[in-house]
């Protein structure tokens, strides 16, 4: 009560309020008239901005949020390591991970596990982006391609390795041993460039 | 040798061959307006408009049409089923028929026989086309009540209640044609247009027309009765199907049948434009044909032109046009006009036209200046009388006509 006592006690003019005047549009002239219709005249003759879709393809922005890709290590080993944090930080839960131990003789990914199963529903999927944000060894990113459209829920559920990138100049094909004498914390660091001829175990 | 003379001796066969022609021509017509309207409008908001059917998108309203005839039929259960059947079916046939009196071409040869291409040639040729446009209405209001629907039923009552008001204006629009012509047949109405166009002298009726043909045929920015945002689709919201794509080959032939009607009334008809008048001759006269195609098509641009540009008049503001505005002008034109033929048909000397003329635009000017200085009046009049409230309010801003001032006991004990 007692603000509300001084408030009225104040100097302020209750019965008068700052009144700015602002023009109003009011009516338009015969020429305001025909200035529309020039514009629509005019424009005829102008280029259309349209995208010819499916046969040009405008550029996407460089970070454009697309499908996912799985990286891999400069030797081939997958960097996922089947932690599931982008399962977990995955709002409209679309993705599913099941990891599994790297042995000996399969080795999938550098250190103790890797990402046995790894499905991606595009269905449900939202694109904004969150897993990239988790994925603690930059495994999962994403790709500006965005013709993702099809014709059945099956197919709209990537699996693995729909996900994974290509096989570059220098990789090898999991699974294989790692680097001699390097530890999945320089394959983190970088240090591994390239494959080792004795990772390669079909030859 | 007048037109009814000529096509007065059409054989029957070459009379079926006309009426097979007008209606393959209406129909052809309409396709590629529908087409050419999208591609227009599309390029006025800078897209290329529909490019994918056919070279440059020309077979696209014919896809629209053929997709349109393979959907389902509906009839609403609440439908009153043989008003609802018969509704597009006479708007359909009523905007065909206004083109049997439109002579599109002078006279020409065809399969070997003298004639010119007109169907019939009515002694009252324009009071039939005008007839013929009020019977379109009741496939409209039909259309709208058979569907027991509340949308169409509004739409309908809209439409309708647009047509007949918009056809007054029209009508009234043409008696200073029938005057000048002597005649309401469209035959001798082109003929008596040989050396000037009647748009040039009767210009306002030339615009009254050329606003109320807009009206008429429930076109932007006066389609209040389609309004997509606040009635669906109006009188057509339940059809489907066949029965749409009547209502809207009947929508597009009827923009197509006043646009021909402008032509014959205004534009000179089938006649080339001054100083081209050696073009009626070539290709054996059909020539004129091309002319007289090449002014509706003037007219279709205009139309698609108005839809580019205009917003959708709100409908009392669209009522009070056509009532308060449009027909007294147009009677006050056609005493106008009224006096000065009976003036000069009766030879009074050059300097009682010109004083009746110039009396007529001062009286017309001191009209305007009246109207002015009574709205100003009665702006000065609203601030002046709206009472003081007693609690805070910004003070007004004297140029705004009305202001909603809320009831002066609310808020006194606030605080």
């Amino acid at each position: 009560m007692a603000e509300i006592e001084s408030f009225k006690n104040s100097d302020k003019d209750l019965q008068k309020v700052e009144f700015t005047q602002v023009d109003q549009p009011g009516s338009v002239g015969f020429f305001g008239h025909a200035k529309g219709f020039w514009v629509t005249f005019s424009t005829i003759f102008k280029k259309p901005e349209t995208v010819e879709y499916p046969e040009v393809k405008a550029p996407t922005q460089e970070r454009f949020h697309g499908r996912h890709q799985l990286n891999r290590h400069p030797d081939g080993l997958e960097k996922c390591i089947g932690c599931e944090l982008c399962a977990w930080a995955c709002p409209a839960d679309a993705i599913y991970v099941e990891g599994a131990n790297n042995t000996e003789e399969n080795r999938m990914s550098p250190g103790e596990r890797y990402g046995k199963v790894y499905q991606i529903n595009y269905l449900r999927c939202v694109f904004c982006g969150l897993c990239i944000e988790a994925c603690p060894t930059r495994a999962l990113t994403m790709t500006n391609e965005y013709e993702l459209a099809d014709d059945s829920r099956e197919k709209l559920i990537f699996e693995k390795e729909d996900l994974l990138g290509p096989l570059r100049a220098g990789m090898l094909m999991p699974p294989h041993p790692m680097y001699p004498d390097m530890t999945d914390t320089n394959y983190y660091k970088g240090d591994v460039t390239q494959a080792h001829p004795s990772q390669d175990v079909n030859k | 040798m007048t037109t009814a003379e000529l096509i007065g001796g059409d054989p029957g066969w070459l009379i079926t061959v006309k009426a097979l022609l007008v209606f393959i021509f209406c129909v052809v017509l309409t396709l590629l307006s529908v087409w050419g309207e999208r591609r227009l409008v599309g390029r006025m908001q800078q897209r290329p408009g529909p490019n994918r059917v056919g070279p440059f998108g020309l077979i696209q309203a014919l896809a629209d049409g053929v997709k349109l005839a393979l959907k389902e039929d509906i009839i609403p259960a609440a439908a009153d089923k043989i008003v609802f059947i018969l509704a597009p079916i006479i708007s359909a046939t009523a905007c065909f028929m206004s083109f049997a009196v439109i002579p599109i071409s002078g006279p020409v040869t065809l399969f070997g026989h003298k004639t010119a291409m007109q169907l019939t040639d009515l002694p009252i040729g324009v009071l039939y086309v005008l007839a013929i446009a009020s019977v379109g209405v009741y496939g409209i209001i039909l259309a709208g009540w058979s569907s027991g629907s509340t949308y169409p039923l509004l739409g309908g009552l809209r439409s309708s209640a647009q047509v007949i008001s918009y056809e007054i204006a029209m009508g009234l629009s043409l008696v200073a044609v029938f005057i000048y012509a002597g005649s309401m047949s469209t035959s001798d109405i082109v003929a008596a247009q040989s050396s000037t166009w009647y748009a040039i002298v009767l210009f306002p009726s030339f615009v009254i027309y050329a606003i109320s043909m807009v009206g008429e045929t429930n076109r932007a920015p006066f389609d209040l009765a389609e309004a997509e945002g606040e009635l669906v689709g109006g009188f057509h919201t339940e059809y489907s199907s066949l029965k749409f794509a009547l209502f809207f080959l009947a929508e597009y032939v009827n923009i197509i049948a006043v646009s021909a009607l402008a032509t014959t009334l205004f534009l000179g008809g089938y006649h080339a434009p001054p100083f081209l008048g050696f073009t009626e001759n070539w290709l054996g006269g059909w020539f004129t044909a091309i002319w007289f195609f090449s002014k509706v098509l003037v007219f279709f641009f205009v139309f698609v032109w108005l839809r580019g540009t205009l917003p959708r008049l709100r409908y009392d503001q669209f009522m009070q046009f056509g009532w308060k505005i449009l027909i007294p002008v147009s009677i006050v034109w056609i005493l106008v006009v009224a006096t000065l033929r009976v003036l000069s048909l009766q030879g009074a000397p050059r300097l009682v036209v010109v004083a009746f003329a110039s009396a007529v635009v001062l009286l017309v000017m001191l009209v305007n200046i009246g109207f002015d200085s009574a709205k100003k009046k009665k702006m000065a009049s609203i601030i002046d009388d709206a009472p003081a409230p007693s609690f805070a309010v910004p003070e007004l801003p004297m140029n705004i006509s009305s202001i909603n001032v809320s009831a002066p006991n609310k808020g006194v004990d606030r605080g």
